[in-house]
């Protein structure tokens, strides 16, 4: 061996000692000597490198010290005293800069040569910076170390604002230390939910709204374009879409990745991180690595906890007794004080898997476990954590759950009573006097004497007694009452949205309203649905209901859009698209229809074809042609034809008294004013209108959702017909004199209509079921109704007339319409 | 350099709930997906009932709805889920350091050479 005698502690200096020589003074680096000082003090002679200027310290604590909730004192793990007392030698402030294998020995930043037998790698992880322009002005800091802490500490002192690029679990901490410090903090987030990692989209909703009534603003799906400067120092953040936050400071907090360069250099095996056996030896038999640095069976760690394992391996194969790290399950729990947040094992679902959730929205509270083949295979809480470390608990076991299943999601205190964990029993047990519903304080005794008089149902006991008719967060134990009392015979109930709720679409559309419930998963927790986000059935009438409830405010979700509302088109059985451009009341003109021949030739469309609507439809679109049709029919003055939503379809017209020698009304006219004011509405079902200038009805109004019939004295309006699978003849609604009035009757049946109906109901089912008297008290009752509702349809139309065709053409979207890429296998190039 | 994964491309080019296509000369179009809780899955781009494109359907838990009969197909396994009988071919696929990576082998037809290039769009 090659070994440089400038070493005082060699063996040449009477020292027996194995030379132990750890790069990383961190909590990887520290715990493994810890572990192997505990098996055996006297083997090594132990020499420590650390970066920073300072004693060992709890990282993971850096976020209470930001939120100035602990001292940096209150974060050391080992005091200069730990170190004399262990006879460890720490070198800090002078980092480790190269590794020779060749003569077993390590060269620090000031010239210092360490000769080693073994040497422990633990140099953690760098903070990824973006590299965006200014990604390295002053004011831009990670939150790592101390240092940064510190950085961000003396900004705060100055007031003013911040902007978090990262709404992982480092950025939300930063954010709330720089919140409590004072300062106006901004969390820029690229993708939709903030810590996609570890929460799902319901968690993540409920996390983002608790930050924001904390006063921070939160924006997801936000793309970092550059960061601003003014007189040499950050000045804030311009996004991709071209906003800008101002900020005295910017706190880059995106991730981490392994620190691998020294074992790059010194040529051992890395791939992500620098590679280890399960008894976290390198690819180099005297050297060790430990902690975030390195990769094991394929993965990188970037929590606290695996290092307890992998230091605990290290160490008994550095003491020679070997046994193996086998990797970790890890759970993550948010530490910014007042938010409870958990999050351990694999929630992604799939075969064999279940979700069981719990909502209960008066507490904030949602959790969701996953089970597989009788195990707890992953956990998402919110709101309530303290089962958390039982549900982990039951994760790492692979405890069979199968005796507590359908008691598991209340936690260990409910399933581990034994008889208590069947739902019906612990019912059953309580007293007379249990309160129920603690809405409408409706206690057990008064549910079960209603259900005895006569109440045999969910809604007769709602309507009875109002019990699980507010929240809704008791259904569940109501259900248990009637079963226990009726043995069984329970009536069901108006039918349910779909499987994933218990309430029915009237509750759901009241209670959106009631509650000024605004967005998709604020619905699911506050109503307590029992799926983590929904189904094909109830998220776009959720979506719908949502558009209608807040116009204006809610902003549409294309992902809970059925595919045709989703790409503007309809789709085919060969998954090509039909493009239908509007013709306003069945009118067209010479431009619009070379245009339309132009596109046919262009894009090669087999096929045109006259629709009932009184339109053209051209068929065999591909979707990547999409935008560049559109581009071309919009050139050409023509809007989209919404032949593909749940919208406003056509107004029909026949020629009228223009050119018909029967007409007695003007028919085409009013057809396109009234297809003009009505254009672009989303609807529950499609909505169909006509108008007819005679009563010969060329234009068959009478099969209409909508249907005017000009007579010589005025116009009859017709409501409720379809000449679907069930033809159904409109009913007579009300003659009125003007064109003016046919218009407001019809804005104003439309929006009843809107706000009335179940998702997917057309005029005519939906007329049956309330009945036409309904509809009629609805409009005429209150001698104002129609002016309102007529009102309430302008002011939703004023922000749906906005052709989603030119938007797309001018890229809007853009990847819904192109492919990832192209495989193309070398032999078809 | 050829490996047995092909990378596709970043995770961030599709949005959570959504899903994008990989046409393959020579093969079977592809459909990868992003669930709301931040799952990838990657599935020939047809179901099993009338050869819909599944990457046009509304996604829910790790379910895809097709968006022609509302068949509902599992990403996990390709299989029709409740009453439905079908499976269509899952493509293995994992996620590294922020990219997504298909098996080359089952992307690229039998018939071809094991190698192959991606062009992006």
């Amino acid at each position: 061996m090659n070994a440089p005698m400038n070493f005082e502690k060699d063996r040449q200096g009477g020292d027996s000692r194995e030379r132990l020589v750890v790069i990383g003074n961190g909590m990887a680096g520290c715990r493994a000597v810890e572990e192997i000082l505990a098996r055996d003090g006297s083997r090594y002679a132990i020499s420590i490198f650390g970066a920073e200027p300072r004693v060992n310290y709890n990282r993971i604590m850096l976020s209470p010290v930001l939120a100035g909730e602990k001292a940096f004192d209150d974060i050391v793990i080992n005091t200069a005293e730990w170190y004399d007392e262990n006879d460890i030698t720490l070198i800090s402030g002078d980092p480790v800069e190269h590794i020779d294998r060749a003569t077993q020995t390590v060269v620090s930043r000031s010239g210092r040569v360490e000769p080693y037998d073994r040497l422990l790698i633990a140099t953690g992880s760098d903070p990824f910076i973006i590299p965006v322009p200014g990604h390295n002005l002053p004011g831009v800091v990670t939150f790592r170390d101390l240092d940064d802490v510190d950085k961000m500490l003396a900004a705060a002192e100055k007031g003013g604002s911040a902007v978090v690029i990262g709404g992982g679990l480092l950025g939300l901490e930063a954010a709330h230390g720089l919140s409590l410090r004072g300062m106006q903090v901004t969390v820029i987030h690229l993708m939709p939910t903030l810590m996609e990692r570890q929460l799902d989209e319901a968690a993540g909703w409920l996390l983002k709204a608790e930050l924001e009534r904390r006063g921070q603003t939160i924006l997801t799906g936000a793309d970092t374009g550059e960061i601003m400067e003014k007189d040499g120092h950050v000045a804030g953040v311009r996004l991709k879409d071209g906003r800008e936050i101002p900020a005295d400071i910017v706190v880059m907090a995106v991730g981490i990745r392994p620190a691998t360069a020294l074992g790059k250099a010194a040529g051992l095996e890395v791939e992500r991180g620098i590679m280890v056996d399960d008894h976290m030896v390198t690819s180099d038999p005297a050297i060790m690595a430990v902690g975030e640095c390195v990769q094991h069976r394929g993965l990188c760690y970037g929590l606290v906890a695996p290092l307890w394992d992998m230091c605990r391996a290290l160490a008994d194969h550095a003491t020679g007794a070997p046994t193996g790290y086998e990797g970790s399950v890890t759970s993550t729990k948010l530490k910014v004080s007042g938010i409870d947040l958990f999050s351990a094992g694999d929630f992604s679902g799939g075969d064999g898997c279940e979700d069981i959730v719990m909502r209960d929205a008066a507490r904030g509270v949602y959790k969701r476990v996953v089970v597989k083949d009788g195990r707890l295979i992953g956990a998402v809480l919110y709101g309530d954590t303290a089962d958390g470390s039982w549900y982990f608990d039951l994760l790492r076991k692979g405890e069979d759950i199968a005796d507590i299943r359908e008691a598991l999601i209340f936690g260990q205190a409910f399933a581990s009573g034994g008889a208590l964990a069947d739902p019906n029993a612990a019912v059953a047990a309580l007293s007379d006097d249990a309160e129920i519903c603690g809405c409408n304080g409706v206690s057990k005794g008064k549910v079960v004497g209603c259900i005895l008089g006569g109440a045999h149902s969910l809604d007769a006991v709602r309507s009875a007694c109002k019990a699980s008719a507010s929240c809704g967060s008791c259904t569940g134990l109501v259900e248990s009452l009637l079963n226990l009392t009726l043995g069984g015979e329970i009536e069901s109930g108006p039918k349910t949205v779909c499987k994933c709720t218990s309430f029915s679409h009237d509750d759901v559309r009241r209670l959106i309203l009631e509650k000024e419930l605004k967005a998709i998963p604020q619905v699911m927790q506050e109503l307590h649905w029992t799926t983590p986000d929904g189904c094909h059935s109830c998220r776009p009438a959720l979506n719908y209901y949502l558009l209608c409830a807040w116009p204006g405010e809610y902003e549409d979700d294309q992902k809970s859009r059925f595919v045709n509302e989703r790409m503007h088109a309809n789709i085919q059985k060969d998954g090509t698209y039909s493009v239908v451009p509007r013709m306003w009341g069945g009118l067209t003109n010479p431009r619009e229809l070379r245009a339309i021949a132009d596109v046919v030739e262009k894009f090669n469309a087999p096929m045109v074809k006259v629709t009932g609507g009184q339109r053209l439809d051209i068929f065999g679109i591909k979707k990547e042609d999409l935008p560049a049709v559109w581009a071309d029919l919009n050139a050409a003055g023509m809007v989209s034809g919404h032949a593909y939503g749940k919208s406003l379809r056509t107004v029909k017209t026949c020629v009228g008294s223009e050119w018909c020698r029967f007409g007695t009304q003007d028919s085409t006219g009013l057809g396109v004013k009234i297809e003009q004011m009505t254009w672009g509405s989303w609807m529950p079902h499609k909505f169909k209108i006509a108008v007819s200038g005679c009563p010969r009805n060329c234009a068959e109004a009478t099969i209409k959702d909508f249907g005017v019939v000009c007579v010589d004295s005025g116009y009859e309006l017709h409501v409720g017909g379809n000449g679907g699978i069930k033809v159904r003849a409109t009913d007579f609604l009300c003659k009125v004199a003007t064109e003016e009035e046919a218009m407001e009757v019809c804005a104003a049946f439309t929006q009843l209509y809107r706000e009335q109906a179940h998702y997917l109901e057309r005029t005519a089912p939906w007329i049956e079921r309330v009945g036409l008297d309904h509809v009629k008290a609805g409009l005429f009752d209150d001698p104002d109704a129609v002016r309102k509702l007529a009102a309430r349809f302008h002011y939703s139309q004023q922000f749906m007339q906005d052709d989603p065709w030119a938007k797309r053409a001018a890229g809007e979207d853009a990847e819904l319409h192109q492919h990832l890429a192209e495989v193309r296998p070398l032999e078809f190039v | 350099m050829i490996g047995d994964w092909l990378d596709i491309g970043p995770t961030d080019q599709i949005a959570p709930g959504n899903a994008r296509t990989l046409p393959v000369r020579g093969g079977d179009e592809i459909a990868v997906f992003h669930t709301l809780d931040n799952q990838f899955y990657a599935l020939v781009n047809k179901c099993p009932h009338k050869q819909g494109p599944l990457s046009q359907g509304i996604v829910h838990g790790n379910v895809v709805t097709c968006p022609l009969h509302n068949w509902n197909i599992s990403l996990k396994t390709g299989e029709a889920q409740g009453d439905d009988e079908g499976c269509v071919p899952t493509i293995p696929l994992r996620v590294d350091a922020g990219r997504i990576y298909l098996l080359r082998s089952a992307v690229v037809p039998a018939k071809a050479p094991a190698a192959s290039s991606v062009k992006a769009a």
